[in-house]
């Protein structure tokens, strides 16, 4: 009996060694290529502009320098503006959408609300078709004067069908028995959603701001079609135009032979691409059991 | 009398649920408000397809034009160029998504050490979590021709540099890569939370039977995730018309050079009306490619449908 049990396991092994050893080789190469660049960046930033302009971009450090982020800190006006314009929309519309998405998301998973299959049918419609980006882009800036408002980055991200269905299913696994007595009880609707429901659904809220945070974090667009002064630019499109006309101040000194003024330019670039992205990133190891959590949850069919 | 009377039964359960829920139906009315004034009230600026704008007249006050929009987009010829493009970018970022995402979940799955584990699969969320902005500026700075990293390493090599953003021919490699880089991690989530939820029973039985450690990634794992690989698949075809604006605005820029490959319907209506300004134009390029995708979808889930109903989306 024993014999045979080493042996199965010796014979267990030589092919759980083949999978584990080609899963090592792959899945370590995949995981370095994701992480590497970061790596990069990071070495960029801290390194001299006069070394990055002769030698490149380094693989590994040389003439370290904060020089880049001294600058960026020393002109910090518009960098911090940027940044609470970021945090404020993050904040604010984290807030609003999961609010939105959880509340319709109950009211579409009562199974004695007769019009739930209709509702969620008018809902899932719009991601079925859609008018293309003109109209709305016209209905926006036109008729609800988004242009140069802080609603032209609020707005478009706000309400996603795909975070309501995600909570309705999820809330559709909480036993009706909880609102059906809550109700005999007399409490009304909101308040059985607001009190109870909601300290029910911890995961899902975890999940949810995380996608909406990062959805919010990481925009650009929003803010590249609505918004035209530079004092109301979020973070990522303030990224965005600096290695633009970083890039454009680079060819233009180089056609034209004027010496560009001494500003390090490059390592500028990249020390503010690490600002950008930052938090977000630091957040991430803290909320990332959630958001594994979570994707399970959007992984049943709404 | 007859009509009265049928007028009464459908209207008296309509009045008699509305009052019974009425606290719901305030509840869903942010929601309901929301997508009529930013999904369904643009659907009827569609007719702006068929008009040729004018400021003055707005969205329903501008002349009708007929089809003038359309044979506009026809004659400018770039339509069947970013709609090839479009479309098998697409292709290869579905079909080797799946490979990548269920690859990578099936060996994450085997492997023994939980800590390598655990950290590897840290590292490619990673990309997941930046803005295609910062991966833009990235991607940059490793293939930049006078400084970049990779030609740096090719010279170190003895190598030749090259020219990334001169080379247009390897722009679709160069953008799949950037694709599967930064969506991997989060999907193969989704197939390791479906490998995880599996009766674990299956498994200790096919060991027992004598099924080594492929057998059983063949015949028990990979049949395991087919229901979520066709949710995942048929949701990708539904879009598979729809371009990755953050993708191809970010690292291609406005190189007119690379644009004959990395050109996808997204960046040509975005181009129409951004920096054309021809709203007439760009709204008929952006009601071809909702026609195109409302017809995938519906066609693809009918089949769907027909063969196994579990797995339509609707």
């Amino acid at each position: 009996m024993s014999e045979k049990k080493i042996n199965h396991r010796r014979k267990m092994s030589r092919d759980v060694l083949a999978v584990n050893v080609l899963g090592y080789i792959l899945i370590g190469l995949f995981a370095l290529v994701c992480v590497l660049p970061f790596y990069l960046i990071i070495v960029a930033s801290f390194t001299s502009e006069a070394s990055l302009i002769r030698n490149g971009y380094p693989v590994i450090p040389t003439d370290f320098s904060v020089q880049s982020y001294l600058l960026c800190l020393k002109n910090p006006v518009s960098i911090m503006k940027a940044y609470l314009t970021t945090i404020g929309v993050t904040a604010g519309g984290t807030l609003l959408s999961v609010f939105i998405a959880t509340m319709t998301g109950y009211v579409l998973s009562r199974k004695d609300f007769p019009w739930r299959n209709k509702v969620s049918f008018f809902f899932f419609f719009t991601t079925l078709f859609n008018g293309g980006l003109v109209p709305w882009y016209m209905l926006c800036v036109r008729y609800l004067n988004m242009k140069n408002s802080y609603l032209g980055i609020l707005l478009p991200l706000m309400f996603s069908v795909w975070n309501m269905i995600i909570a309705k299913s999820f809330m559709a696994g909480i036993p009706s028995a909880i609102s059906e007595s809550a109700k005999i009880d007399g409490a009304n609707d909101f308040v059985i959603f607001a009190r109870l429901i909601l300290p029910l659904s911890k995961p899902l809220l975890a999940t949810l701001s995380l996608f909406s945070a990062l959805a919010y974090w990481n925009d650009w667009y929003n803010c590249m079609l609505f918004i035209t002064n530079e004092n109301m630019f979020n973070l990522q499109y303030y990224l965005q135009r600096m290695l633009g006309s970083a890039e454009a101040m680079r060819i233009v000194a180089e056609k034209s032979g004027i010496a560009l003024p001494s500003i390090p330019l490059e390592s500028m670039k990249m020390a503010m691409t690490i600002i950008a992205t930052g938090p977000i990133v630091l957040l991430y190891p803290f909320v990332q059991r959630y958001f594994v959590k979570g994707l399970t949850i959007g992984a049943v069919k709404g | 009398m007859r009509k009265v009377a049928e007028d009464k039964r459908y209207k008296t359960p309509f009045l008699k649920t509305a009052r019974k829920h009425w606290m719901l139906l305030v509840m869903l009315a942010p929601a309901l408000l929301y997508v009529i004034v930013f999904s369904y009230i643009p659907m009827t600026g569609i007719v702006l397809a068929f008009k040729n704008y004018q400021y003055a007249g707005g969205i329903y006050g501008s002349p009708w034009s007929g089809l003038d929009n359309f044979k506009a987009l026809l004659v400018a010829g770039k339509l069947g160029q970013v709609t090839r493009n479009t479309l098998l970018y697409n292709i290869a970022f579905l079909f080797l998504g799946v490979v990548f995402e269920m690859g990578s979940a099936i060996l994450l799955n085997e492997l023994l050490s939980k800590k390598f584990k655990k950290i590897a699969q840290s590292f490619m969320f990673l990309p997941y979590f930046i803005s295609w902005v910062v991966a833009g500026a990235i991607m940059y700075n490793i293939f930049n021709f006078e400084k970049g990293v990779f030609n740096h390493v090719l010279n170190l090599l003895g190598a030749e540099s090259f020219d990334l953003y001169n080379t247009p021919a390897a722009w679709p490699i160069v953008l799949i890569f950037l694709k599967l880089w930064k969506q991997t991690g989060y999907g193969s989530v989704v197939y390791l939370a479906a490998i995880t939820g599996l009766d674990q029973e299956m498994f200790e039985a096919a060991s027992i039977d004598g099924a080594n450690a492929w057998q059983k990634i063949k015949y028990i794992t990979i049949p395991s995730l087919m229901p979520t690989m066709m949710i995942l698949v048929l949701l990708g075809i539904g879009n598979i018309f729809r371009g990755d604006f953050g993708l191809f605005y970010q690292t291609v820029k406005t190189s007119a050079l690379l644009q004959p490959v990395t050109d996808v319907i997204d960046t040509y209506v975005f181009r129409l009306l951004i920096n054309n300004s021809d709203v007439g134009v760009s709204a008929a390029a952006g009601l071809y490619q909702s026609v195109l995708c409302f017809i995938t979808i519906t066609i693809c889930n009918r089949l769907v449908k027909k063969a196994d109903p579990d797995y339509a989306l609707y």
